[in-house]
């Protein structure tokens, strides 16, 4: 079977030591965690792990069934690419004289869908949204200007259905 | 962090009685309120208030102060598996804690319900590197079922009534319960109610009917089924279903190491072992059966051999509770999700009674070629050295199945399995998915605490015994009857046989110089005697089983034997080898 990014969601209540239980599943079969982000969920007080993972669909949905093991997981499944919209926000930090060498920084952001952040004496911060390509393709971009510093969020994403597993954990939640 | 109010449903559950104490007593009342009769553990710095909670409450449970805390914890696991009860343990904090990872490792992958109890440094040294201060919480984490630190004593009450019903629904399996010093001490308004719910934990998943009606229809129209059942069968308390079901459908039925005992040995439908060491029939035909029915058990890779070669021609039908075992290594055509006791209750209506008499032939067939070929040897050696075959068999003889038979890890192990017969559920002890040496002996003390009316025989290598051979002094103190049989070769035997059949007979650090055993059980001022000759060895054995209290007989074995049938490692199970 071959390997293809996956995204995995997880709703689960707001404990400590959650994440690590959660990362050792992965660290006991070799699998390397792309990104991983946790966050307040539309449930109050539930929180929802995003995991972007390249591995089998085999290796995923046996993750996916040892995560929803675990205690304090109220419900996990996994999604290919085209079953969710996803986005990941990239900061860079450019000089500001780049700024003064005329409009062509301007017109690389405006290309870009980006925009500026903050505009400070000596740098300037640049954000942007998107697939991987699409940061990846600005911060090529933006080579030439010399780039001070990068960083790029982990992926978050919703499914493409109407509700997704929030729906279940809805019902798991107005159960008890 | 507090466990949310919204957390617990307290409407079922009443409340038991509310006062001002401290968090070490509270544990101890919880206990009590929990029905803990022993707890087994060593104390520390980091625990000593608790332990002074339990000091007041000595009528009510017995301590046993093992002498080593992974002798503690194989204790509370041996006690676990025979009254299906969780284990208790107690340990202090680092060190303490640290020697209970082995146990839980053992109980996690064996689906032992265990709650273990650590002390922690004060919650103001957390993190400061204070002395025996170790991350419990961290380390422990991929080895229980569910972990959790206390820091503050209003969290105890809820937190270990979780701890208790975590680790004894669904899929049994150990907890631990990690308490700063601080919150021993502190007081606080204390209530105890039971937990029954938690809301983001599905102990027993819904059974889907469909699922049911497809397995029953799969069973009615087999011409060859073949059941094999493990540990869920027992854990689920589901025997006598069991053994309804096989009865009704005629169905042959075969057993993991760890569901041995669920059905009497000698049920005329039993047809053995599965494999590594398993019996011929089981092995062979597992890969002619038309439909192979799975209760209860995991596919662990010592059964299936290579994955590829085994029951490709089956259609799989997999009774589990635990859903992330369905297609984790077999994958099955017919998953039935659920608690056993309720699948098979289910499943029993639907079947229709049957009988498949050339098909059972079969195994009968291949375990007359195994009688011929391998146990005949076994039991009734034409060499000098005694087998561990034949000491075990006349052990059976004595015992009529009716003992609590424990094994620690290796041949002696495979040949215990083998060949102990059993007449009762729940007695048959052994370290299965782990492999732990030294879990023989303090499981069998556990075990005999757990059923005291009950003979209990712990059957131990020299290797094993080795291990935590100083629980013998725990066994001389709480004066527990245990009837501890090594079987001595000289060698660490499985390793040996390896060695010899895959590594060119390069026996690397595996022949063991030992000590006088006979001396160190002396000074355990336990009564002893040596065998090393057969026609001593069933007179030594009567005594070994009559003498009222504990007892330890070394019987000298062949240095050499092997264990067979073999599933050679990578090979599929019907390439098994009989010699």
């Amino acid at each position: 079977m071959e390997k293809e990014e996956f995204t995995i969601t997880a709703y689960t209540e707001n404990h400590v030591g959650l994440l690590h239980r959660i990362t050792i599943i992965f660290t006991k079969r070799k699998v390397n965690i792309e990104s991983i982000t946790a966050s307040e969920s539309e449930k109050e007080g539930i929180h929802r792990f995003t995991i972007a993972v390249t591995e089998t669909e085999e290796a995923v949905e046996k993750i996916v069934k040892q995560i929803e093991k675990q205690i304090e997981v109220l419900k996990a499944d996994y999604y290919k690419n085209k079953e969710v919209v996803q986005q990941e926000v990239a900061l860079y930090k450019i000089p500001s004289k780049s700024l003064t060498n005329g409009i062509e920084v301007e017109r690389i952001v405006r290309q870009h869908n980006a925009r500026f952040l903050t505009i400070e004496k000596d740098f300037l911060v640049i954000e942007k949204a998107g697939f991987r390509r699409e940061t990846k393709a600005l911060f090529d971009d933006l080579i030439p200007f010399g780039i001070n510093e990068f960083v790029r969020s982990g992926r978050i994403a919703v499914s493409r259905e109407e509700h997704g597993i929030g729906e279940y954990v809805q019902q798991i939640l107005s159960k008890n | 962090m507090k466990i949310m109010e919204s957390q617990i449903v307290t409407k079922q559950n009443k409340k038991i009685n509310t006062e001002l104490i401290k968090g070490a007593e509270a544990v101890v009342k919880i206990l009590i309120e929990e029905q803990v009769e022993v707890a087994f553990g060593y104390p520390g710095g980091a625990i000593m208030p608790i332990y002074d909670a339990l000091y007041d409450e000595q009528d009510r449970i017995q301590h046993v102060l093992a002498r080593h805390e992974q002798g503690a914890i194989h204790a509370a696991q041996g006690f676990a598996r025979v009254t299906t009860k969780p284990g208790v343990c107690l340990a202090t904090s680092g060190p303490g804690a640290t020697n209970l990872i082995t146990g839980l490792a053992d109980a996690q992958i064996d689906s032992t319900p265990l709650v273990c109890i650590t002390g922690q440094v004060p919650s103001s040294l957390l993190g400061s590197d204070a002395f025996q201060e170790t991350d419990v919480i961290g380390i422990s984490m991929p080895v229980t079922k569910w972990n959790y630190q206390i820091t503050d004593a209003n969290e105890i009450p809820e937190v270990l009534a979780k701890a208790f019903y975590i680790a004894s629904s669904g899929r049994p399996g150990p907890v631990l319960i990690d308490i700063t010093k601080d919150a021993q001490f502190q007081k606080f308004d204390y209530s105890y109610t039971c937990f029954k719910k938690i809301r983001s934990y599905v102990p027993k998943p819904e059974i889907d009917p469909s699922s049911i009606e497809k397995a029953a229809s799969a069973i009615n129209y087999a011409k060859r089924p073949l059941i094999l059942f493990g540990q869920g069968v027992i854990l689920a308390n589901a025997e006598k279903e069991f053994k309804k079901l096989i009865e009704k459908t005629g169905i042959p039925a075969a057993w993991t190491i760890l569901g041995l005992s669920a059905l009497e040995t000698d049920h005329p439908l039993n047809v053995g072992m599965l494999g590594m060491h398993g019996n011929y029939g089981p092995n062979l035909l597992t890969n002619e059966c038309d439909v192979l029915i799975a209760i209860g058990m995991r596919f662990d890779d010592r059964v299936t051999g290579n994955l590829s070669k085994y029951a490709k021609q089956a259609k799989v039908i997999h009774l589990e509770i635990d859903p992330a075992e369905i297609n984790k290594n077999v994958k099955a055509d017919i998953p039935v999700l659920g608690d056993a006791k309720e699948t098979i209750t289910h499943l029993l209506k639907l079947v229709k009674p049957s009988s498949h008499e050339s098909w059972l032939q079969r195994f009968i067939d291949c375990a007359k070629i195994e009688q011929e070929k391998v146990i005949d040897k076994e039991l009734n050696p034409d060499s000098e050295t005694l087998s561990m075959g034949e000491v075990i068999n006349i052990i059976n003889k004595h015992t009529q199945g009716d003992a609590i038979i424990v094994s620690d890890v290796g041949q002696h192990q495979m040949v215990t399995c083998r060949y102990s017969k059993f007449s009762k559920s729940k007695s048959n002890i052994t370290s299965g998915g782990l492999g732990t040496m030294g879990f023989g002996l303090p499981a069998a003390l556990g075990a005999k605490l757990g059923a005291p009316d009950r003979t209990v025989i712990a059957v131990i290598g020299d290797g094993g015994f080795q291990m935590t051979i100083q629980e013998l002094a725990t066994i001389y103190q709480t004066k527990a009857k245990v009837k501890v049989l090594l079987l001595n070769n000289e060698f660490l035997g499985m390793v040996r046989q390896w060695q010899q059949l895959f590594f060119e007979k390069r026996y690397s650090s595996t022949e063991m110089i030992n000590p006088d055993f006979q001396t160190i059980v002396k000074g355990y001022y336990i009564p002893t005697k040596k065998v090393t000759e057969r026609d001593k060895l069933e007179k030594a054995i009567e005594e070994f089983l009559n003498f009222d209290g504990a007892y330890f007989l070394e019987v000298m074995v062949g240095k050499e034997n092997n264990v067979f049938p073999m599933v050679p490692s990578g090979a599929g199970v019907s390439e098994i080898r009989l010699e």
